[in-house]
């Protein structure tokens, strides 16, 4: 149903509001009711096709046997919870967990404080801060497999541009992705370069939203720098932060591609997280079933990240 | 199934020609619609899918095709390539959907797995045999007594050695892992490595380890066993000599290619198809078999090579005209053809005798795709589950974080 016909309606309905004041009104509340659900139809049904349809489908997977077979004959056999019995007694599991964690907090720390950084010193609005902001969105216009082509050539440990600085210095060269010990470092700092531009982006625009004349009054009563920052900007800020540590959360926990062009999960399961262990199973090994049931672990990891938020912005409209 | 980003793959020519599948694609689209003439027998035309994207490949098979195409009296061959790394994915969308090609190339260890599915029909049934053929490739295409691919060519993986580099150095090409060592080592100078070969946590790295762990007498059947662990020693020996890079984890086959091109190593473990690459760079380099650990054995190298199979697409008459297509393509005549283009040996064993007389610098090629093994000959679909353990246990010997007695093991028990 279009706009246009539910405007032709509200116009063919206005003539019968002579039939008395209390029908008029329940009339106009009806009207009122049908043009909010007609409004939701069309996002309703993109998300069900879109989101929810993936998701089941995604659920069921996890408990069927679902391999390279099943494409041919149709057939997937229900096996209750063996796919996540499966992966999750497997060794490598708890090691992928604590490397997903790690990842995790590792990005979001460095890229939120880095990020914040940016955002405060930007907002002093010096000669060519605009050029500058510019410069530092460059991470997002890379393609990510062009970013991790260059970071690998970066980080080799022979003839990187890294080593080679830091031999200038005399720091002897780092194994950045040929060590287990060092890898997943590497990988960490190379998504904080990722995530850089998105947390500057969002902070800075939160950022100009705060008034002025806050800082006036602040300053007034003698609350500058680091003071005017936590009792005026942090908590002015607090709903833009929760969004930015949220979306980063969300983003950091299913990044797949800088590890996959950069170490493959290597050297030995190093850097596997359960992202990049539920593509290789599914695209790798065609064991869509375990795949699946990975990636609905991962699912469920977002959620409780994405139920804490919600609590968060719930008090926040509570206040 | 939550639809995942693209495979992300070092090979930055991959991701080039991905951005012209689409094309490639709607070119297909319109083919499905003209099949309406099955009844009558005859064959208007036939798709095939493979992934020879780049160029001169992609225009050399699709000649071959179009020919063999009039030959057998199909009007229109449809020639369709889709990026190495998306094939498996994309034949699989094409099979719960139905529209799998008329032809379809695999990678010689992709067959068996395929095949155990049911999506492709037996050569038997349209009277094809591989007689003729060398081992390995009938091998890696039979499953369960039956004959699903016919392979057209084959490669394998052999040592490179810059003739300058070891010439200067009074060094011989090695013909045990002891001189591959002692030369490695003394080929080790400054930036320059002595060799450079692929140990990566992938199907790529597991393949590079198969020569030395086969020609040591090691099997796949089990992984545990002393000649493995020896075959295991010889690679962590040579990075932790400092003979061949500690990146060689991270390095693919082209990656250990760019590393020879760029004279970083003397010598390497590569395949055939970085010929034109190394001739274009003008690389004066020689090729021989990999090196035996003890006397008396002989060097056993894996068998690459991609094979031409007709899926069951439920038409008959397209699927006879299929299999003469795919027997066409392995015409004597036709696999010498492909040979000369490059990359390739002749499967057939008379023919690649004869291709061995027209070019003899291929000669160690031709003797090692004669005794090259499948990968798939003796564990069938479930390779792919040892070759995992495999590249797990060759991380982590190179890593540091287990001795070769035991890093299979470990690498069963999940790494």
């Amino acid at each position: 149903m279009s706009q246009a016909q539910l405007a032709a309606r509200g116009r063919e309905a206005s003539p019968s509001a002579p039939t008395g004041p209390t029908g008029s009104r329940r009339w106009r509340h009806w009207r009122e009711e049908i043009a909010k659900t007609l409004f939701v139809v069309p996002a309703a049904f993109a998300i069900v096709v879109l989101f929810g349809y993936p998701v089941v489908k995604n659920l069921t997977m996890s408990f069927q046997e679902y391999t390279i077979r099943t494409f041919f004959t149709g057939e997937a056999p229900w096996v209750g919870l063996t796919n996540y019995v499966t992966v999750i007694s497997e060794e490598l599991f708890t090691k992928t967990v604590i490397n997903t964690a790690l990842f995790t907090v590792g990005s979001i720390v460095g890229q939120f404080i880095i990020g914040m950084l940016l955002a405060l010193f930007f907002h002093r609005h010096f000669p060519l801060h605009g050029v500058l902001r510019a410069l530092f969105l460059l991470p997002w216009l890379i393609p990510l497999i062009v970013g991790s082509a260059a970071w690998r050539a970066i980080l080799e440990q022979d003839s990187g541009i890294l080593n080679v600085t830091l031999a200038v210095f005399g720091i002897d060269p780092v194994p950045w992705l040929t060590s287990p010990d060092v890898a997943l470092l590497a990988i960490i700092l190379v998504n904080i370069w990722l995530g850089i531009p998105f947390n500057l982006t969002l902070l800075y625009s939160g950022l100009q939203d705060i008034p002025d004349e806050l800082y006036e009054a602040g300053a007034l009563d003698g609350a500058t720098g680091w003071r005017a920052f936590w009792n005026i900007t942090w908590p002015n800020l607090r709903a833009v932060v929760s969004v930015v540590l949220m979306l980063g959360v969300v983003y950091t926990l299913k990044v797949l591609d800088i590890i996959l062009g950069l170490t493959h999960g290597g050297p030995a399961n190093a850097t596997q997280t359960i992202a990049t262990q539920s593509y290789q199973r599914s695209f790798v090994e065609f064991k869509f079933g375990e795949g699946a049931a990975l990636s609905n672990i991962l699912i469920v990891i977002s959620l409780a990240f994405a139920v804490v938020y919600l609590r968060a912005t719930r008090r926040q409209v509570d206040e | 199934m939550i639809k995942k980003r693209p495979v992300l793959r070092r090979w930055a020519t991959v991701a080039a020609l991905a951005a012209l599948t689409p094309i490639t694609l709607a070119a297909c689209g319109g083919s499905s619609g003209g099949e309406d003439s099955s009844g009558s027998g005859s064959v208007d035309s036939l798709t095939v899918l493979d992934y020879y994207t780049d160029d001169p490949g992609h225009s050399d098979i699709g000649k071959q095709l179009s020919q063999c195409g009039t030959s057998v009296g199909v009007k229109k061959v449809v020639h369709q390539s889709v990026p190495g790394p998306t094939l498996i994915q994309k034949v699989l969308q094409q099979a719960s959907s139905k529209s799998l090609p008329d032809v379809l190339m695999l990678d010689n260890p992709d067959i068996q797995q395929i095949a155990q599915t049911g999506a492709l029909a037996p050569l038997d049934d349209f009277g094809i045999n591989a007689d003729g053929y060398a081992p390995g490739p009938k091998a890696a295409a039979t499953y369960q007594g039956k004959l699903y691919g016919l392979q057209p060519g084959a490669n394998t993986i052999v040592i490179f050695y810059n003739k300058d580099i070891l010439s200067k150095a009074h060094v011989k090409p090695p013909k045990t892992w002891d001189e591959l060592k002692t030369a490695a080592k003394k080929l080790t100078v400054g930036k320059q490595y002595g060799f450079a070969f692929n140990a990566t946590a992938d199907y790529e790295g597991a393949w590079q380890f198969l020569p030395p762990m086969w020609t040591n007498g090691g099997d796949e059947t089990n992984l545990t066993t002393p000649q493995v662990a020896e075959a295991l020693q010889l690679w962590k020996d040579l990075v932790d000599d400092g003979s061949a890079s500690k990146s060689v984890i991270n390095w693919s086959q082209a990656d250990v290619n760019d590393q020879f091109v760029a004279g970083k190593a003397a010598m390497m473990l590569n395949g055939p198809w970085q010929i034109p690459t190394l001739t274009a760079k003008k690389v004066n380099f020689g090729v021989v078999p990999f090196p035996v650990n003890k006397e008396g054995q002989t060097s056993v190298a894996p068998l690459g090579g991609e094979a031409w199979t007709v899926p069951m697409t439920g038409d008959k008459a397209k699927m006879a005209k299929a299999a003469d297509l795919v027997k066409c393509m392995n015409t004597d005549a036709n696999q010498l053809l492909r040979a000369k283009q490059g990359g390739v040996i002749p499967t057939k064993i008379k023919v690649a005798q004869q291709f061995k007389q027209e070019d003899p610098s291929m000669a160690g090629f031709v003797d090692a795709v004669a005794t090259a093994r499948a990968r798939t000959g003796k564990l069938g679909p479930k390779w792919p589950d040892t070759a995992k353990t495999i590249y797990t246990g060759m991380q982590l010997v190179l890593t540091g974080r287990a001795e070769p007695a035991d890093a299979m093991a470990k690498a069963q028990a999940g790494g």
